[in-house]
């Protein structure tokens, strides 16, 4: 493999640590939080990159909620990666959910999100046989929710059941999935969120510079790694700290004040 | 940051020129169209114009209806361009709108720069980014196309009944719709009639959506439904060659259900109203009494990158040039006054002043 360039976000998720899995991110659920004035989808780009350069035999389950394939194919492909060539391969599976919205309660065929679970299972299942890192990822969750009408019930079993997912007794999927934390700020209908908080095993999150706009420092994220699998009973918490600036190949991150 | 970079990348293109088959669209960067605002000002701030296939959100501000300048203007410059035009609102008639829509000023021999030579004789150069040339981007590569793609519209005469007579504009009135479905299919139609494909684009399609969730409307407690219909124009939008604009007053609104709203727009707006004689606004901006409202821009598309498009300033006032012409200005500070001496003291943050920031909204 060739020589990658790990930046701090690399780092903070524990990419560059190829020693211990192929795909770092397997069997933990990694939750992404921004807010309307810093969008955290580079964070999702950026892994996406990752997953597939990790091993040749990883793939992709992407659930799209807020943009079309043509818009992740561009920005990829910037980012130096093909997804057309993957979707062709059999390593990306695509998901278009803009147009999913569930019928409401009481009316007769509601069935909640049943036809996104199933549409899970049978790819995780199809590939499971020959691909053996495979990642789960979800968009926006706060469209999820839209789409199931704010019912926050199917919303968390669609969580749970991916997060189930992530354990080695089934597939040891890594999940990511991303939500706005501004929208729970009023401390009603949190039940969706606290519930991810608690699950994810890596918490990211991205939220603009106190001191307001700039052209070269786009914002700083705070990354939480849990360290929830711990070999000697002992379990950590990691937190790292850092500005970032993002370009159309990729992304900047430096520790405040250390922007060259 | 190297403004005057003329190196051409295929990644950045940040060049935006006039197709010539269509005088209404223009090339973006990232593989984008743009059509016009109707406002030029905003076309300049937004780097170009309303991104094809963009849902943008304009926040009310319950007691002004300058939200409606931007929806005119915009409306406008669809019907004089030809480019089909849906638009809905809560009042019984919503053809009678357009009776009040603006007509393109006629062309004259000034131009908006001459405005800064009136003062000829001794000019205290503290406002000195007013006359420092534009910024890089050429806008201006051909005087004749630029006209064709954004017009100067004089709000104090009425558009020429011929606009609107024909087949291309629909209006949809949602006041005694029991739900937003039926607004739904009918965006739904007017949609489809724009699906993108790779082929070139014959012409693009607005629509325009007053105060969608005004408490007149008989579904504006249902939270998710609303919700749900503006995903769902998104989703329509992305694959359209349209631009969608909706106005909502976000005060009316739960905060949570203003806030998935706010995320759901490529781009968001906000206007606030302007105080008629508050002194200390008056203090503290230069021409304060020519402005009638703030535009406030929060996000702008980034259809098709990842590179947030940071602002030089992201508040403006909103003014009547000669009464007639909409222009956006950047607010300018007043020069302290010397003499009172607290004026830098009182303005900062950490002062625990009671009322919060005039400019904070």
């Amino acid at each position: 493999m060739e020589q990658k360039n790990w930046n701090l976000l690399d780092e903070a998720l524990g990419l560059n640590n190829n020693n211990a899995k192929p795909w770092p991110l397997c069997g933990r659920f990694v939750l992404v939080e921004d807010c309307v004035d810093t969008s955290a989808a580079f964070v999702l780009h950026q892994i996406l990159k990752r997953s597939f350069s990790s091993h040749p035999s990883s793939a992709v389950v992407f659930l799209a909620f807020s943009h079309p394939f043509s818009h992740y194919d561009r920005v990829l492909r910037k980012l130096g990666c093909n997804l057309a060539a993957q979707r062709d391969n059999g390593r990306l599976f695509f998901l278009d959910m803009l147009m999913l919205q569930c019928p409401d309660e009481g009316k007769a065929n509601h069935d909640g999100l049943a036809s996104v679970f199933e549409q899970i299972e049978r790819v995780i299942t199809a590939l499971h046989q020959d691909k053996k890192f495979i990642s789960i990822m979800i968009d926006d969750i706060s469209f999820l929710e839209v789409a199931a009408n704010g019912s926050s019930n199917d919303v968390l079993n669609l969580v749970h059941y991916c997060h189930t997912l992530t354990s080695d007794s089934e597939y040891g999927c890594a999940f990511i999935a991303l939500d706005h934390k501004d929208i729970y700020l009023n401390g009603d209908r949190t039940a969706v969120m606290l519930e991810m908080e608690f699950l994810a095993d890596i918490l990211v999150k991205a939220e603009p510079l106190a001191t307001g706009l700039a052209k070269d420092v786009h914002g700083q994220l705070m990354v939480l790694d849990k360290e929830t699998q711990h070999r000697h009973g002992v379990s950590t918490v990691k937190t790292h700290n850092f500005h970032f600036k993002i370009k159309e190949n990729g992304i900047e991150c430096f520790y405040p004040g250390t922007k060259i | 940051m190297a403004a005057t970079r003329a190196r051409v990348s295929s990644f950045s293109r940040n060049v935006s020129t006039v197709t010539s088959q269509n005088p209404g669209l223009k090339h973006g960067p990232n593989g984008t169209m743009f059509i016009s605002s109707g406002i030029p000002d905003l076309d300049k701030i937004l780097g170009g114009g309303f991104s094809l296939g963009s849902l943008v959100m304009v926040m009310e501000d319950p007691e002004a209806p300058h939200h409606m300048l931007l929806l005119r203007n915009f409306m406008s410059q669809g019907l004089v361009q030809k480019q089909p035009l849906l638009y809905a609102s809560a009042s019984r008639d919503p053809k009678s709108f357009l009776g009040t829509l603006p007509s393109p000023a006629s062309p004259k021999g000034d131009n908006k720069s001459s405005d800064l030579s009136h003062e000829k004789d001794l000019r205290i150069a503290w406002q000195y980014k007013k006359y420092f040339g534009e910024p890089q981007l050429n806008l201006n590569t051909n005087n004749g196309g630029q006209h064709d793609y954004c017009n100067d519209f004089d709000l104090r005469k009425p558009l020429d009944r011929h606009f609107f007579s024909g087949n291309n504009v629909d209006c949809v009135s949602i006041k005694d719709s029991p739900n937003l479905t039926a607004l739904q299919d009918c965006c739904a139609g007017f949609l489809a009639k724009f699906s993108r494909n790779e082929g070139s684009i014959s012409s693009a399609g607005r629509i325009a959506i007053q105060s969608f969730c005004s408490p007149q409307c008989k579904y504006s407690n249902e939270e998710w439904h609303m919700l749900s219909f503006i995903r769902s124009l998104k989703g329509m939008a992305r694959s359209s060659n349209a631009v969608i604009v909706v106005t909502f007053p976000p005060s009316l609104l739960p905060p949570s259900c203003s806030k998935r709203l706010q995320h759901m727009a490529d781009t968001l707006l906000s206007v606030k109203a302007i105080p008629d004689e508050d002194k200390e606004l008056a203090k503290l901006l230069t021409g304060y009494q020519d402005m009638i409202g703030l535009l406030n821009v929060h996000k702008v598309a980034r259809l098709n990158t990842q590179v947030p498009v940071i602002l030089e300033a992201t508040t403006f006032s909103i003014k009547l040039q000669k009464r007639r012409f909409l222009v956006l200005e950047c607010l300018n500070q007043a020069p302290v006054d010397g003499s009172s001496g607290s004026s830098y003291g009182t303005s900062g943050g950490c002062s625990g002043s009671t009322k919060a920031g005039p400019l904070d909204f």
